[in-house]
């Protein structure tokens, strides 16, 4: 029988290692898998690539990731934000590297990194400093810049509800790269309200199908998260 | 002289979008442009982290903090609204199906390229987010800026000295002062508030304007 299901975020995340290539889903806070990234930093693991929207917010989460030094490279759209402090002191002690990338470029890479895409040519940034020293191409008049995939050994994200073999749905604006992420890490580990029986998902509306996750974790939602969804 | 307030711009700007029109708003004074779009129309908001048929705020202590906009404040979805993957949220940018974006801008220039995501400062951290994406994607991309800064710089420009965001991708800039159509012919005054002449926005811009 097949069971994606495991006991607990530690365990789920015990096999990460320093110095992997680590996707983090969540636009902000909404989506961003948080008790995956308490036991990551409770691993003491160091010298992560983080692949993520921004760059954390406020003092949890990737944020916490940061703050606690766990953190070499990130990759990210928009890390400068009113709440990034521990973001914006790590970059300015030079104690982080941050490759930026346009929002949706970084959607289209992880994308072509699931859908085993060797790379992209995408028109966004074109012509400005973001694109500098990259291959370029002209295709019926329209200028595009080469740009790889971007893969990563795990995936950690956030859904609504999935069941033992990992089919997975989302809630609301909390979907944001999680589909995409799971798709393109190695391992993607989902951190779920609820672990339901199979088939109680109807099958017309699941987002991620199981093949892409490979374990899955219930969460109960806590004090301050229902609060915030109620 | 006479100057329009930010609320006023934006309700400007609402007035030129269609119904039926698929429109990106982004994060600052754009965002306000949702606030004057006529009830009568149906318009359907995207918001880059995932969903089309965008409503308003919702009422204080009604926030669900998993239904949020490219800004991160909490908003509501309209009946018959979706959400989406960030890939497809992006593609309906980057593939013209987004009819209309509305961005800020630090400068335009009279062909339309766009400064707005960097001031290139030493020491600035950079974000960019979803505008690069959003500027050279949509069917048509608006900006929303007052005209002069602070230190009465004309911020439409011949050719911008700030990091660029896209080439040649601006058809239209409302400003405080005036409405600007810009692209491969320059820059042509649409309209200017009340008492204004195309000779005095020519002297505030410094650039050469069509009537």
């Amino acid at each position: 029988m097949i069971d994606k299901s495991f006991v607990s975020a530690e365990a789920a995340v015990a096999d990460i290692t320093d110095g992997a290539a680590v996707m983090i889903g969540g636009f902000g806070t909404a989506g961003m898998p948080e008790e995956l990234i308490d036991a990551l930093i409770a691993r003491g693991v160091r010298d992560l690539t983080i692949i993520n929207n921004n760059a954390g917010n406020g003092e949890s989460g990737v944020a916490a990731l940061i703050r606690e030094g766990r953190v070499r490279k990130i990759i990210c759209s928009f890390p400068r934000q009113s709440d990034s402090h521990h973001f914006d002191a790590a970059f300015r002690a030079g104690k982080i590297e941050l490759e930026l990338v346009p929002q949706g470029n970084l959607a289209a890479r992880i994308q072509a990194a699931g859908a085993g895409l060797g790379a992209i040519f995408t028109p966004t940034g074109y012509g400005t400093l973001l694109a500098e020293g990259k291959e370029t191409r002209e295709i019926d008049g329209v200028h595009y810049v080469f740009e790889h995939p971007i893969c990563a050994d795990f995936a950690l994200i956030k859904a609504q509800r999935g069941d033992r073999w990992g089919n997975l749905v989302y809630r609301k604006t909390a979907r944001n790269f999680g589909p995409i992420m799971a798709m393109a890490a190695k391992i993607t580990i989902a951190q779920v309200t609820e672990i339901v029986p199979l088939g109680e998902i109807d099958p017309e509306v699941v987002v991620t199908p199981g093949i892409f996750v490979q374990r899955v974790v219930a969460i109960a939602p806590s004090a301050t998260n229902l609060e915030q969804a109620a | 002289m006479n100057r329009l307030t930010r609320d006023q711009m934006a309700a400007r700007v609402a007035r030129d979008i269609p119904e039926g029109a698929y429109v990106n708003l982004g994060i600052g004074l754009p965002t306000k442009v949702g606030n004057y779009l006529p009830q009568e129309r149906d318009i359907f908001l995207q918001s880059e982290n995932g969903l089309l048929g965008m409503g308003p705020a919702p009422a204080p202590g009604k926030e669900d903090w998993e239904l949020i906009n490219a800004g991160k404040q909490a908003v509501t979805l309209l009946t018959g609204g979706c959400f989406f993957h960030h890939a497809d949220s992006f593609a309906m940018m980057r593939a013209g199906h987004i009819d209309i974006c509305v961005l800020g801008a630090f400068q335009v220039s009279t062909r339309g390229d766009l400064a707005n995501w960097h001031t290139g400062e030493p020491g600035a951290i950079p974000a960019v987010g979803g505008a690069m994406d959003l500027a050279i994607g949509a069917k048509q991309t608006f900006v929303m800026m007052e005209l002069l800064t602070k230190q009465g710089e004309s911020k439409l420009v011949e050719a911008c000295t700030y990091p660029l965001t896209g080439l040649a991708c601006v058809g239209r800039a409302y400003t405080d002062l005036a409405v600007f159509d810009v692209g491969a012919d320059g820059a042509r005054v649409v309209e200017a508030v009340e008492g204004l002449s195309i000779d005095e926005l020519r002297v505030l811009t410094g650039v050469p304007l069509a009537a």
